[in-house]
């Protein structure tokens, strides 16, 4: 029979036992979860000496109020029902999963009929690809043969990609913008709780500033590297952009809202996508119509390998980086408070 | 080169332009701009048309300076000027109709929002119809989904926003599973353009080699636009979005979005896989069975709905269904009238959910349909659109409905197969129609039996809709007539513009 060792409380092994059974709650100390007003709540969750099982206890509450709300229930909470409903879900979760394994099993049989990736006389190694690689460079002036397709041979795709990253942040403007001549209770409501928010800021988190400090001028400038080289090395406005857009979000984490507004605003966003995107639709557009009537459109390809190369497609990269930039910090910021 | 040539690229760029230009706008600016946009594109699309016909060929576009298989192509033909113009007038309309409710349910500070949706939302209709090239299509396929999300949560208010993010999930299951096929599809072809990529495929039916690959694309990609266009077994999002949505999102998600993705869909199939192609692989039959269970469970859905809005979205499932069978009949004929149900409906739903708006307006704006008892009388026009728009749903001659009926009837006579469950269908579907129909348009015209009812009717105020409300309905119950008296030269043109394709 085994003995339990002295020190077996303060164990690692036990630690992670602890973790994986849910007993540990990670945010329990060092961590300030739980907003003013809350105090009571907040006692008694502190209080309790199993926080996991106390956990499970409130999401089958939940649950159950859930199951209560539910529309077949509105004329009383009928037990049976409930139960059917149960079993139900658990049908429907095994349905599914038994669907999804369906899925991948057809799709992966497929894959096993697919030419070996790689092959030499694989279909997708035809005239497409020997052009862009042979007379790439002399077509597009880019150095970089991935930025000379997406942004040369086939600009329209990417201007519809840049499109998407555009309505999407439109779409989560219409989701969580917080408006301040609103009426509506819950916006109202939402409104307050973002104010919380900006009360707690800044953090001032010693080392997250100074690591900040420290990292933020690198991550920019490596940002805007990455996408003034896009025509020459890996890389190009998308990557960049979001490169340039993780930055900044390390900034405000860092300093809060009060110091990024005072050169990012809502406005300076509109003005710098609706820029951006306005310059790339021109631009194309005008390479468009110059390329379908058969016209020559005047625009110096530059010498190979140099920065002020490739005709287009460094103009582009920067429109490109400036709106994913935007958009990345956009969302960060909409989801944080509701605003910018 | 014909300057009218350029037209396609310009309205593709014109809608998103508007669009980027709109977030800087206010509300009513933003609208002037998209209204403007859409008008202008229509013109456009119009000229295009009129080019297509009188040369009798179609033309592929070069976007850029890089000819087919290297760089990105758009193509126009009299079946793309044909919709294009189709989807610009009912998208006009429904905006149109729809600008009070516009203005009453979208957040004053959002309405520039609202309409960058419906400007992006023009431009990827267009693009889907006009494109050449398959991945052009996925990234507008995108495009249209986000902007349909936005559409529908733009409201914020009751269901909308649960019913968007189902709409989201489906979509984005369609999109992926089309995706999906697409990636199969280079992988074994090698091109992304569609008329090299019907050469390799070609190549590859001759020589019979990758028979599994091709089935699973042609299943995938089938199923992927099926998801996002609402065919029966996956069409739980249909009544909460339409129900909930305002009612220009509602109409044009009913009548424009489901149908650029079937348009797709027959484009993929007439210039990348071949029609002959799809129907040997069987998939067709798959499509029709499923066509046929959605033109009856649709019914029988909308038949036990009280919800008149939700009653009209189920109705969708079941016209969807139509249009799917005609697809599945796998003839030239089934095809054209499959083509010819995608303007009805387009046309007939989008009247039913404006008119259906002019009705509320006069009930106080219940969802029940018993609601709307007498409200055809105190708002007569309204209560005339919904009528021509039911009839015409039923298959009323002279109107659009009649017309696709019959062509369905007729096309189904070439199939010998398929002959006898499609008549059945049809006669079952219109039977169910007319139930639910005749059941609202009769409520509509029957007098307010009780005293309490007839007071909350007061308090609702009898009056006359606002003047665009009636330019709409007036402009819709003509188009309906126009496509269901003249209907020839418009079947022409689409046998014509299908035969292009080839």
């Amino acid at each position: 029979m085994s003995r339990k060792k002295d020190n077996y409380d303060s164990s690692h092994w036990l630690k992670f036992k602890k973790w994986i059974n849910g007993d540990v709650d990670l945010l329990a100390q060092g961590m300030e979860a739980w907003m003013p007003g809350q105090e009571t709540t907040g006692a008694d969750h502190s209080n309790s000496s199993r926080p996991g099982n106390q956990r499970l206890e409130i999401y089958e509450a939940i649950r159950e109020e859930e199951l209560k709300n539910l529309p077949i229930f509105a004329k009383g909470f009928d037990k049976s029902v409930a139960h059917g409903l149960d079993f139900f879900r658990k049908a429907y979760r095994f349905m599914s999963v038994l669907l999804c394994a369906g899925i991948i099993a057809v799709l992966l049989w497929t894959v096993s009929y697919l030419p070996i990736f790689g092959n030499a006389g694989n279909p997708d190694n035809n005239e497409v690809s020997a052009r862009y690689i042979e007379k790439g460079l002399q077509e597009t002036g880019a150095v970089n043969i991935v930025t000379g397709m997406i942004l040369d041979y086939r600009a329209f795709d990417t201007f519809g990609e840049s499109c998407v990253l555009f309505i999407a942040s439109c779409c989560v403007l219409v989701l969580l913008r917080i408006d301040a001549a609103s009426k509506d209770e819950t916006t109202k409501k939402r409104r307050k709780e973002a104010a919380y928010d900006r009360l707690y800021e800044p953090k001032n988190d010693i080392i997250l500033q100074k690591c900040a400090c420290l990292l933020v001028p690198i991550i920019l400038i490596f940002g805007i590297y990455i996408v003034l080289n896009g025509h020459l090395s890996p890389g190009g406005g998308f990557s960049g952009g979001a490169v340039l857009g993780s930055g900044l979000i390390l900034y405000l984490n860092a300093f809060g809202f009060k110091k990024t507004e005072r050169f990012f605003t809502e406005k300076v966003y509109r003005r710098m996508t609706l820029c951006a995107l306005t310059f790339y639709c021109l631009a194309k557009s005008y390479s468009f119509f110059t390329g379908a009537n058969h016209l020559d459109s005047g625009i110096p390809l530059g010498t190979p390998g140099a920065i002020l190369s490739s005709g287009l497609i460094l103009p582009l990269n920067i429109c490109v980086g400036l709106v994913v930039a935007c958009t990345m910090y956009a969302f960060y910021t909409l989801f944080r408070k509701g605003g910018m | 080169m014909s300057f009218v040539q350029n037209f396609p690229f310009f309205s593709i760029i014109i809608a998103m332009f508007s669009g980027i230009l709109s977030s800087v706008l206010s509300g009513k600016k933003a609208r002037n701009l998209s209204l403007a946009a859409i008008g202008i594109t229509g013109v456009m699309s119009a000229a295009v048309l009129a080019f297509c016909v009188r040369t009798g060929e179609s033309y592929t576009y070069m976007m850029g300076h890089f000819p087919a298989p290297w760089g990105n192509e758009i193509r126009a033909g009299v079946l793309e000027g044909l919709t294009a113009l189709l989807f610009e007038i009912v998208m006009f309309l429904a905006v149109i109709g729809g600008l009070k409710y516009t203005a009453a349910d979208v957040e004053e500070s959002k309405q520039n929002l609202f309409y960058i949706m419906i400007d992006l939302m023009l431009s990827s209709l267009l693009a889907l119809v006009y494109t050449n090239d398959l991945f052009t299509a996925y990234v507008f396929v995108e495009i249209n989904t986000i902007a349909g999300c936005g559409l529908i949560m733009i409201r914020q208010k009751g269901r909308s926003l649960s019913s968007a993010i189902r709409y989201m999930i489906l979509s984005q299951l369609g999109s992926g599973l089309f995706l999906i096929g697409l990636s199969l599809l280079y992988d074994v072809t090698g091109h992304l353009l569609m008329s090299p990529a019907k050469e390799a495929v070609a190549v590859i039916e001759a020589a019979g080699s990758y028979e599994v690959p091709m089935l699973v694309i042609t299943a995938v990609v089938s199923v992927g636009l099926g998801i996002k266009s609402g065919l029966y077994p996956f069409h739980y999002w249909i009544p909460d979005t339409y129900g909930y949505a305002t009612p220009t999102a509602s109409a044009i998600l009913s009548g424009l979005v489901s149908k650029g993705y079937i348009f797709l869909l027959i484009k993929i199939f007439y210039r990348v896989l071949g029609r002959e192609n799809v129907v040997a692989s069987h998939i067709v039959n798959v499509l029709f069975i499923f066509g046929v269970a959605g033109m009856i469970l649709g019914s029988v859905h909308a038949i036990a709905e009280k919800d008149t809005r939700r009653m009209i979205a189920y109705s969708s499932v079941a016209q969807i269904g139509y249009i799917y069978m005609g697809i599945g009949l796998g003839t030239e004929a089934g095809m054209v009238a499959a083509v010819f149900h995608i303007f009805t409906h387009s046309a007939t739903k989008a009247l039913l959910f404006i008119s259906a708006v002019g009705l509320y307006e006069v009930s106080g704006n219940k969802k029940d349909y018993l609601s709307l008892r007498g409200a055809g009388n105190r708002n007569p026009l309204a209560g005339v659109g919904f009528l021509v728009g039911s009839l015409s749903m039923v298959g009323f001659p002279m109107l659009a409905g009649f017309i696709s009926k019959l062509l369905f009837a007729t096309s189904a006579l070439q199939s010998p197969h398929k002959m006898f469950i499609t008549l059945i269908a049809l006669a079952v579907s219109t039977v169910l129609n007319a139930v639910y129909f005749l059941r609202l348009v009769i409520t509509l015209y029957r007098p307010t039996p009780t005293e309490e009812e007839h007071e909350t009717v007061k308090k609702a105020v009898v009056r006359k809709s606002s003047w665009n409300l009636r330019l709409a309905i007036w402009c819709f119950i003509v188009l309906n007539v126009i496509l269901g008296m003249f209907s020839q030269p418009i079947v022409n043109a689409i046998s014509n513009g299908l035969m292009m394709f080839e």
